[in-house]
């Protein structure tokens, strides 16, 4: 294509002013109705970041698993082309890349392989019996306390939250104050909250991990500062990198996917039923509530060369943002896409990610979602939303989708 | 059909053994491995799913091994 062909074919992409990206949902668990022009016949289209930025959004399930685990794109946020999709995140991401997932192979790989064993099928099982419990004792305490409850804070967030500290090795009782740096740092409001956030998570994990150097235990961590000690790496900064982006990712996701899931189950009371009758549906269920949540809509990448895909080029330096949530409501690869259904086969969604950066830790969110789901409305049976619906609020468009609260009682 | 796992690619998805156990485990370090005497895929669609669930594309379905 020739440079004004290119300059034609964009526009007709983005059409009259790119719909602005991301944007918040009006219902928490479809995606925003300004989306809609994104989802027609088109993979890519073109977006406006919050700077005026033009980027790509990839809405198309095909197109995103071949770009996704396509190397000529980066993660690096500290390049100047890197999209960032707001403007709190952007001093920080200019000038500090979170471990892992902000490195490219084969700096990435270098890290990621001294976790995997410590996220392996076997592991995740293995926690089961210390998931249960922990479940059941936050239940017994809400069935003690009575109704109503809070769900956010007296399950959603204390379950992965005590599973990852037990996981790891940080004490649970300062749950207090990561779980409120990790809320700064995911959602500031401002700059100065994100950059506040992570310096202090950095200094918290530095003085415990430099702890265990001493006193060792039996977290991943004490694994990580072992290995340290005996093969001479990851040295203490990269450790301690390690340690904010698996403590942070650790819990918010997972809460956001409970508090969510919960609600989306409150709200469709015929699948829920259904759900309650045959327990044995609940794996694909927790598929279908991935699919259908796409909770981390936004995965961000820009092109490190010129890239062709679905009859457009894809310019070295052009930023990509791909939109969980419409890619997993392609309507060619998931039949009535906006529709919740366990029947279906929800398999392939990327609400993980696809490619090298694929979530770490998703086969321990699949154990947790089904343990916690699972024992929450078996133990339950009565749950029900305690306001209405549509005035319990939820979290903006440009972080992590989930509830903000959730009354319930039973 | 002849399974393999390009273990210097794998990344620990662990999604070929959550989709087809029967053929796929992954070993103590966590990586991606056909199970022994499995190399054959069993035959199963479900391999086929195992290999696109991949996010790295490390499952290879090649031709029978020759006699």
């Amino acid at each position: 294509m020739t440079t004004a062909e290119e300059e034609t074919a964009r526009e007709a992409a983005s059409g009259e002013g790119a719909v602005a990206f991301p944007q918040s949902r009006t219902c928490p668990y479809h995606p925003p109705a300004a989306y809609d022009p994104l989802r027609e016949d088109r993979p890519l289209s073109r977006v406006t970041l919050w700077d005026g930025r033009e980027v790509w959004l990839v809405s198309g399930h095909r197109t995103a698993r071949a770009l996704l685990a396509d190397q000529r794109f980066s993660t690096d946020s500290t390049r100047p082309d890197f999209p960032i999709p707001t403007e709190r995140a952007a001093p920080l991401r200019r000038r500090r890349r979170a471990a892992l997932l902000g490195w490219d192979d084969p700096e990435h790989n270098a890290q990621r392989r001294l976790l995997i064993p410590s996220f392996s099928l076997k592991r995740t099982d293995g926690l089961r019996p210390r998931i249960q419990a922990t479940v059941d004792r936050l239940i017994d305490a809400m069935e003690a306390a009575g109704p109503p409850a809070e769900l956010v804070e007296d399950f959603a967030l204390p379950v992965p939250s005590i599973v990852i500290c037990d996981l790891l090795g940080i004490p649970y009782e300062d749950h207090a104050f990561f779980e409120e740096q990790s809320r700064r740092l995911l959602r500031g409001p401002t700059a100065e909250d994100t950059e506040d956030a992570l310096a202090r998570l950095e200094e918290y994990l530095g003085a415990l991990v430099d702890g265990k150097r001493t006193t060792p235990g039996e977290g991943v961590l004490d694994d990580l500062v072992a290995r340290q000690a005996a093969e001479g790496g990851p040295d203490r900064q990269e450790l301690v990198q390690l340690a904010t982006i698996l403590l942070v990712a650790g819990h918010e996701t997972t809460a956001n996917m409970i508090s969510l899931g919960t609600y989306t189950l409150l709200n469709h009371p015929e699948r829920l039923a259904r759900l309650r009758a045959d327990p044995g549906l609940l794996p694909a269920a927790v598929e279908e509530l991935l699919r259908f949540l796409s909770i981390a809509d936004g995965m961000l990448r820009v092109a490190r060369e010129d890239v062709e895909t679905d009859g457009e080029v894809i310019r070295a330096g052009d930023g990509v943002v791909f939109s969980t949530s419409l890619i997993n409501r392609d309507g060619t690869v998931y039949a009535a896409p906006d529709t919740l259904d366990w029947d279906r086969s929800a398999r392939h969604h990327v609400a993980f990610g696809f490619g090298i950066h694929q979530c770490l830790g998703q086969n321990l969110a699949r154990t947790e979602l089904e343990i916690a789901l699972g024992t929450l409305l078996r133990r339950l049976p009565g749950l029900r939303l305690a306001a209405p619906a549509e005035e319990i609020p939820f979290k903006p468009g440009d972080t992590i989708q989930g509830m903000l609260e959730l009354p319930v009682a039973w | 059909m002849r399974v393999a796992i390009d273990t210097d690619v794998c990344i620990g998805a662990g999604q070929c053994a959550l989709l087809a156990p029967d053929v796929f485990t992954q070993d103590d370090d966590g990586f991606g491995t056909v199970l022994p005497g499995r190399e054959d895929g069993g035959g199963g669609t479900l391999v086929r799913e195992a290999a696109r669930a991949c996010p790295v594309r490390a499952v290879t379905l090649g031709a029978p091994a020759g006699p």
